[in-house]
């Protein structure tokens, strides 16, 4: 049984902003909705930006995409900076108490040496390439301008710095927080030829001016071959080098990659659909970029799963993008 | 991994988490991937210097930022369920809700922005991370002050469009413009502005007014939303003195650069906080301290100090804070009195004080509020009082780079204005101190370019050729329900119907459900 308590209910003016009534009517508006669309300026800007004197603030040609209205391209998970937290707070806990527990049965540690070592010549490096897309996202966060697609970014940005600190966390369990192992492991990234074609295009990457393309190329592209082939594909593999207890550690980005697939996919689809122009470009990029990180991947692939594995998930990228509207130029879908 | 050396200290542990991510990239020259660090003539030797203002990694962040949007958010519900709107001491007060949303959550959001993109544009990643950790929080404020204002939105006028009207109504191009000056610079500059300026010397003088004036009035969803930040804010004036001192360490050619932002941010910073000065004194019906008492504890006592303190790097206090300290016993009276009657134009109401309020004033302002303003609000009172409510159907002056209406006065004559002008390129500028005209002559080519509010009306631009068309249409101020004098306007039928002293007349009531 539920009680109905009685209270008073006062006749209110309006019920929501009136930007928000001028989208959604004149009826009450989720939170989500409150706190993300139209709070950005938008017109009368006074100076000139003194780093891009060709271009004002909050402008929209700093990407070739165009939109009637940026505020299309919206979150499926209805992630304000409150429920965004909220969400992420749980993963912690989760993690780390995967975390305390490797910790606490020696989980890491009394693994062989070899294993040790193919940890962080093959896993931990990672942590660069997330250092890349928190830098990335980071950027696209501050060019974009549309609230809807920033904070999107900028989650994206603070996740990433997250999982590389995750990833760092594998090499301090393994040197007992001295710091060593990450040495060893960056000297992996910088100098041995299995991570230069990785390193060589996340630095390529960091040098793109025009941010849809930038989103494109390291949320769509990078991320989506590079997160199944390491933390499904490698992930089986590792376990069957006898370290699956690692998977425990990855838990996260395994569910923060599904999860992330949601409002990726929806924001290159609404993009892509918007007009030919934009599916053009969009085009035009993947047929630049895509093996241009598959070929990132490969040594990789080779020192790991195997090739096979890097096929079958460049094929589930490329039913990704046809469901935009896009062509894989390697695997069709 | 068996050999272990020596654990980490909390301090390694957390650059190893954060800068040790980074790398010295081959692929790609350095100035390419940081292109914008250069041109300021700022001179960084050595980022790993850097000392890190606060240590917090992403999951600690999560969990704190969560455990604090709960009880947040549990307080939102409780108010708007409760009708918490009823609470307050007077509907008068809302009026400085109607500032802040349209004058200060903008800037949140702006700053978020800029957080964001100087966030990617320095290449020392620690301070990226700060800046990153800073650009999301301020994400965090825009969007709870939206959340804590939609209950008054709901039941109170002024408030329905508060980023459409930051973009154009006259006043708030002096928020915008501000913010706009800021973003618009190089990171470095952008850093000394927000993060040392404004964040650090002058943050307790926006948000101790807001927040206590919340506290003072009844306010639950303001208030609690202050107290939510507080740790917020911690971290960035932890942030805002960490730039200046790395900064000026960094070398000795970066002191005079320093020195010149410290001198136009501490001004500019100034002229925009008038409009909080007039705030705290008049807005609130129960009051929290005077401005002038404001500024004497949070800039002349800890901005003293806090210069006393950087002298070692060669830095002195900034220029013309003489004349700031002298105008407290004047701005807010001064802007109170110019939006009274410009407030066929505002958002929000204004009114002249009651007689204790007036009192309250005398005695806050011994040397200035008898001799100098008493007798024009008595004035003007009666004027009202006779059915002659004074508004000034001329539009003002502008100071070219705060771009308040020229309404301030000279230091040693409060009757004078402190009107400067001059000519570039055969242009003529006007400005409303020294102070904003030095500014204007280290970067004429930036304030040249300024969108002034009172030109762009002259010059056609606002969507009408009269005020209230303008106002109307252009700025989605309600006639006769947003703007105007409080007395008799729709906020205040309400306000008598809701503390049952007057039933809501159906023409007013219909008036502000349109
Ligand atoms: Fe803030
Ligand atoms: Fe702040
Ligand atoms: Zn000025």
């Amino acid at each position: 049984m539920t009680i109905e308590i009685k209270t008073t209910s006062v006749e209110p003016i309006r019920n929501t902003y009136s930007a928000i009534a001028r989208r959604f009517g004149d009826k009450p508006a989720t939170r989500y909705q409150e706190a993300s669309f139209d709070l950005e300026a938008r017109a009368n800007f006074h100076y000139r930006p003194l780093w891009d004197p060709k271009r004002t603030l909050n402008d929209a040609s700093r990407t070739s995409i165009r939109m009637e209205d940026w505020y299309a391209v919206t979150d499926p998970r209805q992630f304000f900076y409150g429920a965004y937290v909220g969400n992420r707070a749980k993963m912690q806990e989760a993690a780390e108490s995967n975390f305390a527990f490797c910790d606490k049965r020696n989980l890491l540690t009394r693994l062989p040496e070899k294993t040790q070592h193919q940890l962080l010549r093959l896993l931990v490096p990672l942590r660069h390439v997330e250092l890349g897309a928190n830098m990335n996202n980071s950027k696209i966060a501050g060019d974009a301008i549309a609230t809807t697609v920033a904070q999107m970014h900028m989650f994206a940005a603070t996740d990433r710095l997250g999982m590389g600190q995750y990833l760092s966390r594998i090499a301090l369990l393994l040197d007992g927080s001295t710091g060593k192992a990450l040495d060893e492991s960056k000297t992996f990234w910088m100098d041995d030829e299995l991570w230069q074609p990785m390193r060589k295009l996340v630095e390529d990457l960091l040098v793109i001016d025009d941010w849809f393309e930038l989103t494109l190329v390291q949320n769509v592209l990078l991320d989506g071959l590079m997160y199944p082939l390491i933390y499904d594909h490698m992930d089986a593999w590792l376990g069957e080098q006898g370290a699956e207890d690692v998977s425990l550690l990855t838990e996260f980005q395994r569910d923060w990659y599904k999860e992330s697939q949601r409002w990726t996919n929806s924001m290159i689809k609404t993009v892509g659909a918007e007009n030919d122009g934009n599916r053009e470009q969009l085009q035009r990029w993947v047929t630049q970029w895509e093996h241009r990180v598959y070929e990132a991947l490969m040594p990789i692939a080779q020192a790991t799963t195997g090739l096979d594995a890097l096929d079958e998930t460049r094929a589930e990228l490329s039913v990704r993008l046809k469901k935009a509207g896009l062509e894989s130029t390697g695997v069709q879908a | 991994m068996a050999i272990k050396n020596k654990k980490l200290n909390l301090k390694d542990k957390y650059q190893y988490l954060t800068r040790d991510m980074a790398w010295e990239p081959t692929y790609q020259k350095k100035e390419d991937i940081y292109p914008d660090e250069q041109f300021e003539g700022i001179k960084i030797t050595d980022w790993s210097q850097w000392e890190d203002p606060f240590r917090l990694t992403m999951d600690a962040y999560w969990k704190y930022q969560a455990e604090k949007e709960k009880k947040l958010y549990a307080i939102f519900d409780a108010f708007a369920q409760n009708n918490g709107h009823q609470n307050i001491s007077d509907a008068r007060y809302v009026n400085a809700l109607k500032l802040f949303l349209s004058g200060v959550s903008p800037l949140e959001y702006a700053a978020f922005q800029g957080y964001a993109r100087v966030g990617r544009q320095f290449s020392g990643a620690g301070a990226r991370v700060a800046c990153q950790l800073q650009a999301i929080d301020e994400l965090r404020h825009s969007q709870t002050q939206q959340h804590a204002m939609s209950h008054y939105n709901k039941h109170f006028n002024g408030l329905h469009d508060a980023s459409h009207q930051h973009d154009r109504v006259w006043f708030l191009s002096v928020p915008k413009s501000f913010f706009d000056d800021a973003r618009s610079a190089g990171p470095f500059e952008f850093l000394t502005a927000i993060s040392f300026s404004f964040e650090y010397v002058l943050t307790n003088l926006l948000f101790v007014p807001f927040m206590s004036g919340a506290a003072y009035n009844g306010d639950m969803a303001t208030v609690t939303f202050g107290f939510s930040a507080q740790s917020d804010e911690a971290r960035h004036m932890t942030l805002g003195l960490e730039v200046i001192k790395f900064i000026l360490e960094q070398h000795e050619d970066n002191v005079p650069i320093i020195q010149r932002w410290i001198d136009k941010w501490f001004w500019r910073g100034f002229r925009l906080l008038s409009l909080v000065g007039m705030m705290m004194d008049y807005m609130l019906p129960n009051k929290v301290m005077s401005w002038s008492e404001a500024w004497e504890v949070y800039y002349e006592q800890n901005g003293g100090a806090l210069f006393k303190d950087l002298e070692r790097y060669g830095i002195r206090p900034p220029k013309y804070q003489d004349v700031a300290n002298a105008a407290k016993d004047h701005v807010s009276h001064q802007a109170w009195s110019t939006f009274y009657q410009y407030s066929q134009a505002t958002n929000f109401h204004t009114w002249m004080p009651e007689e204790e309020e007036m009192a309250w004033l005398s005695e806050k302002y011994p040397e200035t509020f008898d001799k100098y303003y008493r007798a024009r609000f008595e004035h003007w009172d009666k004027e009202h009082k006779q059915g002659r409510r004074f508004y000034n159907n001329t539009l003002p002056q502008l100071c070219q780079v705060c771009q308040i209406p020229v309404m301030f006065t000279e230091k040693d004559d409060p009757t004078v204005f402190s009107h400067r002008q001059i000519k570039h390129e055969g242009e003529r500028y006007h400005f409303c101190s020294d102070g904003c005209c030095d500014i204007f002559k280290n970067e004429p080519e930036k304030y040249i370019q300024a969108w002034l509010p009172v030109h762009q009306i002259y010059q056609g631009n606002c969507g009408g050729a009269d005020v209230p068309t303008v106002v109307e249409k252009y700025y989605h101020i309600n006639l006769g329900v947003d703007n105007l004098e409080y007395h008799g306007s729709p906020d205040h039928e309400r306000w008598l119907d809701i503390k049952g002293l007057k039933p809501l007349k159906s023409s007013s009531a219909k008036k502000s459900a349109a």
